[in-house]
């Protein structure tokens, strides 16, 4: 069920806050095996969701105003709570409680949504499978056997299984889209900045943006409306007269804006990056063997013919450096993250080993301990290609591709309005499958990478079943600021599709 | 061939903001351990900093303060960086410093020794947070450090100078010259005990016209006296080194005041990487015009503008002025001085640079704190002024007023004392004929051209009158009548 169907049976009095918590923590229990909550709490959440209800007999949603008041939302455990533990899916924070909350958690819960848990990920969001977590795997809803997606694994798992209609997820490199396209849901990664920071467990500052994750696109554009807006404690939130227009508000009146029969899309340009089809300059073997997956391919391919039958208009544009963002990406994120993650150290919070000599030893063999093995192999790449004489030829270098990264996709912008093309280069992947092997899941974030490095706004939308009935997604690229376009053009899709309603069989 | 010692001074001035520079945390020292540390100051996670606009204020302060008002040594866009290491009070593990693009680059600080004008130039000034502090002593627990990050996140500039000092006492008067601006321009509270100025010295050894030798920096020195003592110890070290046959190891020192050594605390080899690296979760610093215009708009008349002024308007002597320009509360207590004796700038000028100062040194006390404050001070001057005290006489009154006799009242002093200088003409001739009549031998001696005899008997009145007697008419009364 959508958010809005929710609001709707709330303000007709057809349920209330209490009985849909209580019907969430029934789904949470029933659907443990997915291993998609980390932190549940019955009371805490009950709680909340009196504290809705009396709102609601308050008057607060009178006249359609807060119509996400009594919807059930659960977050990742990249944000910070006060009522839950905040483990950012490590052992280094197992018993870790935020003396505050993050501000997305801040914003959902005044908007009137009520908390029923901290969702699973990977280990502080380094991750594309979610099997990176120091709590264990997230299964994926649509074939137990494979992984949901990563980082924000357990918010697309609790979302596709039908527990929660709505959760938080963190996209650094496509951690947002990733797995929304593997769990068959629609999620949008906001403009960099859009979105505070503040109380998100850091992976990579100057990538990080939070955003939600749930069925449709007009759920999306209802939680993104109360996500955004500038947060004077996130020196990087963004205060422009572009970041303060409504995306609600935008995107009804587009949806809303009348279109000829069978043109829902006329006068919209598209473009096709040849780069995501083709692999033409996919340097190795290795490269040009995640661009023959056809399943996806000709399921994106068929979805933008949609569009263009209904009066879009193709265009070919280019995206040269697709290939470099991944070294690209790993430079800068590993960078960050090596210098964000050194706060742990087992001084002041978080884990501390038992056995030590002396400072320097509790230092290393607290984090040695606390750290997967995944987190530790970025530390260590962010710390080498910072490291003296090592500087200019990684991390500046980076730098500067990021830039002109950043210049083709605004040179493709200048002949096209929305970018479309696949959100990863294949369907769910078993799981194991490539847990030996980082770099093939580097790999797999060819398509999201360059999105995020560009700061620009990225969504994913359903877009049919590979033949093992495993979803596949339509990455949605837009400009700065172009989140209502982009929300826009994603919900007439849906209004002439369905792969964004299905469910998967065990969750009927 | 003669050594030259070389010198560069980088100084950790802590600025007197209300709060913290990347949190609202306060900054007031001496609050119980932790009790002053927010969770940015903590680093928790999720936690991200926010610039204070106040040190900011404070650097573009500091920028055209030493540059003669100027506004081109303040960079319009400077960059924050992170400096990776780990230490139990650093709780980031990083410090937020500006390394590539600091906020002031250039400027310069003059400093006079001996009597004679020098410029030392600054390299740069760039605004960091300053760490908190381990403690190994007086914990209830033996054998535990304790960490207080109160002082975590508190602002500073660095200031840098280049190698432009040649003596120890070059490199006192220029961080007590630099300690003169940050205090006159009201960025720091300029406490040394309290760490709110802590400098480093970069010193190192050459034979003169050779280049630079191999530097040693020695580490947060506190005192302008262990500075001195420091840098000449250290100098000394070097040079007996190098006579030996031995090379200056490039490193890091301490100064142990105890023991009146440096000692060596870890050398290049061991240096650490830092790994700078922008800092992704601030903006570059942007100033513009207009900020700068905002500061400039509260900006205190600067030193050598006042010195400048008291010379033209006051005709005070450059010496004089600089030395009364040397402190904002010198030249405050100054002003409050010739307000209180009106005329009197000269005589004003003279007591603030002499009896003042050597009885405040002698007490090892600041102006600002000075026993004699200025209005007691001009109540004295004014009975100068009027004739009643000799300068004598009141140099013995101010030793009263400074013990606190009376309450620090000249008047009351004076009068109690009875303290009065004579100048009864009448009077004074009596006692001038008393002495004369029993000193016929230095009136002979004097008559037969001993010139010297004339003292001797200024001498005698003076005794006679108790000291009372106005020294200028016993002179002249003298005078004439060994004349007639």
């Amino acid at each position: 069920m959508t958010i809005l169907d929710i609001a709707k049976r709330l303000a007709g009095r057809e349920v209330s806050a209490v009985e849909l918590a209580q019907d969430t923590l029934g789904k949470i229990s029933a659907q443990r095996d997915l291993n998609a909550f980390l932190h549940v709490d019955p009371d805490l959440t009950l709680a909340e969701a009196q504290r809705a209800d009396a709102r609601r007999e308050a008057g607060e949603a009178e006249g359609g105003a807060k119509p996400l008041l009594g919807v059930p939302v659960a977050h990742k455990d990249i944000f910070v709570t006060r009522d839950w533990r905040s483990t950012a899916g490590s052992k280094m924070l197992e018993h870790y409680v935020s003396p505050f909350d993050a501000t997305v958690v801040t914003r959902l819960r005044e908007a009137g949504m009520v908390c029923v848990g901290k969702l699973n990920c990977d280990e502080f969001a380094m991750g594309s499978s979610n099997e990176n977590s120091a709590f264990g795997l997230v299964k994926n809803p649509w074939d137990k056997t494979r992984i949901p997606g990563g980082s924000s694994g357990g918010s697309a798992a609790a979302v596709a299984a039908g527990i929660v209609p709505a959760a938080t997820g963190t996209d650094t490199g496509g951690s947002l889209r990733q797995p929304a396209a593997m769990c068959g849901i629609t999620a949008i990664k906001p403009t960099y900045g859009r979105v505070s920071r503040y109380g998100m467990i850091a992976f990579a500052s100057s990538l990080d943006q939070g955003g939600p994750m749930a069925h449709s696109a007009e759920d999306c554009a209802l939680l993104l409306d109360a996500m955004v807006g500038f947060d004077p404690l996130d020196s990087t939130s963004l205060d422009s007269p572009e970041a303060k227009v409504p995306v609600w508000r935008v995107f009804s009146e587009q949806i809303a804006s009348k279109c000829p029969p069978n043109g829902e899309f006329a006068g919209l340009r598209i473009g096709v990056p040849r780069e995501f089809f083709q692999g033409v300059n996919a340097p190795t073997e290795r490269e040009q063997s995640l661009f023959t997956h056809n399943a996806v391919s000709e399921l994106v391919h068929l979805a933008i013919e949609a569009f263009a039958r209904r009066g879009a208009t193709l265009v070919d544009v280019s995206l040269p450096r697709t290939n470099l963002s991944i070294p690209t990406y790993y430079v800068i994120s590993s960078a960050e993250a090596s210098s964000n993650l050194s706060r742990f150290d087992g001084m002041r919070f978080g884990h501390r080993a038992k056995h030590y000599r002396d400072l320097g030893d509790m230092i290393a063999k607290s984090r040695a301990e606390g750290f997967g093995r995944e987190v530790q192999r970025r530390i260590l790449t962010g710390a080498y290609v910072l490291s003296h004489g090592y500087y200019d030829a990684y991390y500046l270098q980076a730098q500067r591709v990021r830039r002109l990264i950043a210049d083709d996709f605004q040179d493709a912008f200048k002949t096209c309005d929305l970018i479309m093309g696949p959100v990863a280069p294949t369907t769910a992947w078993k799981i194991g499958e490539k847990t030996t092997d980082p770099v093939a899941m580097y790999l797999e974030d060819i398509f999201t990478l360059g999105v995020s490095l560009a700061g620009l706004p990225g969504m994913s939308v359903p877009c049919g079943f590979d033949t093992s009935n495993l979803p596949v997604g339509l990455q949605i690229i837009g400009n700065y600021f172009q989140e209502p376009a982009m929300l826009a053009a994603a919900h007439r899709y849906q209004q002439l599709t369905d792969w964004h309603l299905r469910i998967p069989v065990a969750a009927t | 061939m003669t050594w030259e010692i070389v010198i560069g001074i980088e100084t950790h001035v802590q600025l007197a903001t209300e709060s913290k520079i990347f949190s609202n945390a306060p900054t007031a020292f001496g609050a119980p351990p932790n009790t002053q540390a927010s969770v940015i100051d903590l680093a928790l996670p999720g936690t991200l900093p926010v610039l204070n606009g106040q040190a900011v204020q404070c650097a573009i302060k500091f920028g055209l303060a030493v540059n003669a008002g100027r506004r081109d040594n303040i960079a319009r866009r400077s960059v924050f960086a992170r400096k990776n290491y780990f230490y139990p009070d650093l709780p980031k593990g990083y410090q937020i410093s500006q390394f590539e693009l600091p906020v002031v680059t250039g400027g310069s600080v003059t400093i006079y020794v001996d009597g004679t004008e020098k410029v030392v130039t600054l390299t740069r000034a760039h605004l960091e947070e300053d760490a908190g502090k381990s403690l190994h002593e007086g914990l209830d627990t033996p054998d535990v450090s304790g960490i207080d990050l109160n002082r975590a996140g508190t602002p500073l500039i660095e200031v840098v100078t280049e190698p432009d000092m040649r003596s120890a006492a070059e490199a006192v008067a220029y961080a007590k010259a630099l300690h003169a601006i940050v205090t006159w321009i009201g960025i720091c509270d300029g406490n040394m005990q309290e760490g709110s100025f802590r400098c480093d010295a970069n010193v190192s050894v050459r034979r003169v016209g050779a280049p630079l030798g191999t530097r040693c920096e020695i580490k947060n020195l506190n005192s302008f006296r262990f500075m001195e003592k420091a840098i000449n110890y250290e100098a000394r070290r070097q040079i007996e080194l190098i006579e030996d046959g031995g090379k200056v190891i490039q490193q890091t020192r301490l100064y142990d005041a105890d023991r009146d050594e440096t000692r060596a605390m870890r050398s290049k080899e061991d240096a650490m990487d830092y790994r700078y690296f922008p800092d992704p979760d601030l903006l570059p610093l942007a100033i513009s015009d207009n900020d700068i215009a905002k500061v400039e708009a509260v900006m205190p008349e600067l030193p050598t503008a006042m010195a400048a002024r008291m010379v033209a308007d006051l005709g005070l002597s450059d010496y004089d002025a600089r030395l009364l320009t040397q402190s904002r509360a010198t030249a405050t207590y100054f002003f409050g001085l010739i307000e209180k004796c009106p005329g009197q700038t000269k005589l004003a000028a003279n007591w603030i640079t002499g009896e003042l100062a050597s009885q405040l040194n002698r007490d090892s006390l600041e102006i600002d704190v000075s026993p004699v404050g200025f209005i007691q001070l001009g109540n004295l001057l004014n009975r100068v002024a009027d004739g009643t005290l000799s300068s004598k006489m009141a140099k013995e009154v101010f030793g009263y007023m400074w013990a606190g006799e009376l309450g620090g009242d000249a008047d009351a002093i004076i009068a109690a004392r009875g303290l009065k200088q004579v100048c009864d003409a009448g009077a004074i001739e009596k006692i001038v004929d008393a002495v004369l009549a029993r000193n016929e031998k230095s009136v002979a001696e004097f008559k037969s051209g001993k010139e010297k005899a004339l003292q001797a008997l200024v001498g005698q009145v003076m005794k006679a009158s108790a000291g009372k007697a106005n020294p200028g008419q016993v002179n002249d009364i003298l005078r004439n009548k060994l004349a007639g």
